[in-house]
């Protein structure tokens, strides 16, 4: 489940308890402005939702530090996830993984295939200040887990948005690569979507945002059709 | 004695458990004074992080003598529980040896990631308290790299790549390797439970 502020979707805790009681398995929480604008999310609505939650959650969006982690974990969110502050300041994922271990230091990676091979991009929150970072997926995938990265959440920002389904070749790329956690994101626009990561990319878990917000799936209904396609999920 | 404490074993990631324990209408408190750990009802000792991190803070707080001794219910969460075990292969250290046997690393393959991340079942092998009411479908969330072994304490099993323990008891002192309060309603469950042990 993604959350993100392009457009309001709704208040966070209503929406937050919706998926819990729906069988979300983990919600992840994006402030998309917040590295673009230089500037961290307000944090006080993390120890709000970790009151109400009783499934893991992850914050994204803003954590330069370890101490902007250890705000957001001591306020109840599982696990930080960074993404163009490591592209920046690549030390930040091995600071944060030392300091509280890999298990809560997911690295997200917003991936586009270009002619020189797949690249990872930086500031997608802003499409004024989206540049390449100058680093290729693949390398960036081991370097992040040598670093001590304890997921990676895979965006493929050219299926991302448009609902024909996740990028499962450049999924199954990252996956010949990563031996950590891997979580496909972007594209998710059907149920057979998620079958075909979890099938034939091999990802450990799917994120979707707008299909859920949208109600075009439904969390229920999604988990039974991947039981019944082999596909053990939680009910 | 008083009531429900957890260890603050200086780690971050105190308050999903806290907030557990509230949804449950208890308010747990956070110490790592000696004398009070001793008089609560019940002790929970989390842990995220390192175990050689963990067991550096619990000694120099002196808190692994005081562990030992307890003899009130003790609940050991994720590297809570490995940390009751003699010895860990994380770091290579020694933990607090309550329980007999040494933590593992789970190897990780692509086929099989680690850490091991993800909602999983349990298999239970005896038919432990802590496990009432809860039937083979419940799952709970696990994130973990470090495993313990399959042993005579061991109530439930789980399986990821290898079998391990999942749920731990020998006498007052129970452990269990997933996140209870992580595990929606069946953790829930196993952390009711345990409240109701004496």
């Amino acid at each position: 489940m993604r959350f993100r502020d392009h457009r309001v979707v709704g208040d966070i805790m209503t929406l937050a308890q919706r998926y819990r009681d729906e069988g979300a398995d983990e919600l992840v929480f994006y402030d998309i402005t917040a590295s673009p604008q230089g500037r961290s999310v307000d944090r006080s609505w993390v120890q709000r939702i970790a009151r109400v939650l009783d499934i893991p959650f992850c914050v994204a969006g803003g954590i330069r530090s370890v101490a902007d982690a250890e705000t957001v974990l001591n306020a109840g969110a599982e696990k930080i996830s960074i993404n163009s502050p490591a592209l920046s300041d690549p030390n930040l994922i091995d600071a944060l993984s030392r300091r509280f271990g890999a298990q809560c230091v997911v690295v997200g990676i917003d991936s586009e295939r270009t002619a020189a091979g797949y690249r990872a991009f930086q500031f997608t929150g802003d499409p004024g200040r989206t540049r390449e970072s100058g680093r290729d997926v693949l390398e960036w995938v081991r370097e992040v887990q040598e670093r001590g990265a304890g997921e990676i959440v895979l965006n493929c920002m050219g299926s991302d948005g448009v609902r024909q389904g996740y990028d499962i070749e450049q999924l199954q790329a990252v996956r010949a690569v990563c031996r950590v956690p891997l979580v496909a994101s972007g594209g998710a626009g059907a149920i057979e979507h998620f079958s075909a990561a979890f099938r034939d990319a091999g990802v450990d878990a799917a994120l979707a945002a707008s299909v859920f917000h949208n109600g075009v799936i439904a969390i229920g209904a999604l988990k039974q059709a991947l039981r019944s396609a082999g596909i053990e999920v939680r009910p | 004695m008083s009531g429900t404490l957890i260890i603050d074993s200086g780690g971050a990631n105190l308050a999903s458990l806290q907030f557990a324990l509230e949804r449950l209408g208890v308010a747990a408190r956070v110490s790592a004074e000696a004398r009070e750990i001793a008089a609560a009802d019940r002790v929970v000792l989390p842990g995220v992080g390192s175990a050689a991190d963990a067991m550096q803070r619990l000694r120099a707080a002196g808190l692994a003598e005081v562990l030992r001794r307890l003899t009130q219910p003790v609940l050991g969460i994720c590297l809570g529980m490995q940390l009751l075990f003699e010895r860990s292969a994380e770091g290579d250290t020694e933990c607090l040896g309550i329980l007999p046997g040494t933590v593992r690393r789970l190897e990780p393959s692509t086929a099989r990631p680690v850490p091991h991340m993800g909602w999983n079942r349990l298999q239970a092998l005896t038919d432990d308290a802590l496990l009432k009411g809860l039937g083979t479908e419940a799952y709970f969330y696990f994130v973990h790299g470090y495993a313990v072994p399959l042993g005579p304490f061991t109530c439930a099993q789980t399986h990821y790549g290898e079998d391990f323990s999942a749920v731990v008891r020998q006498g007052n002192f129970c452990g269990v390797q997933f996140h209870p309060e992580r595990s929606a309603a069946s953790g829930a469950r196993v952390l009711e439970n345990f409240l109701g042990l004496r």
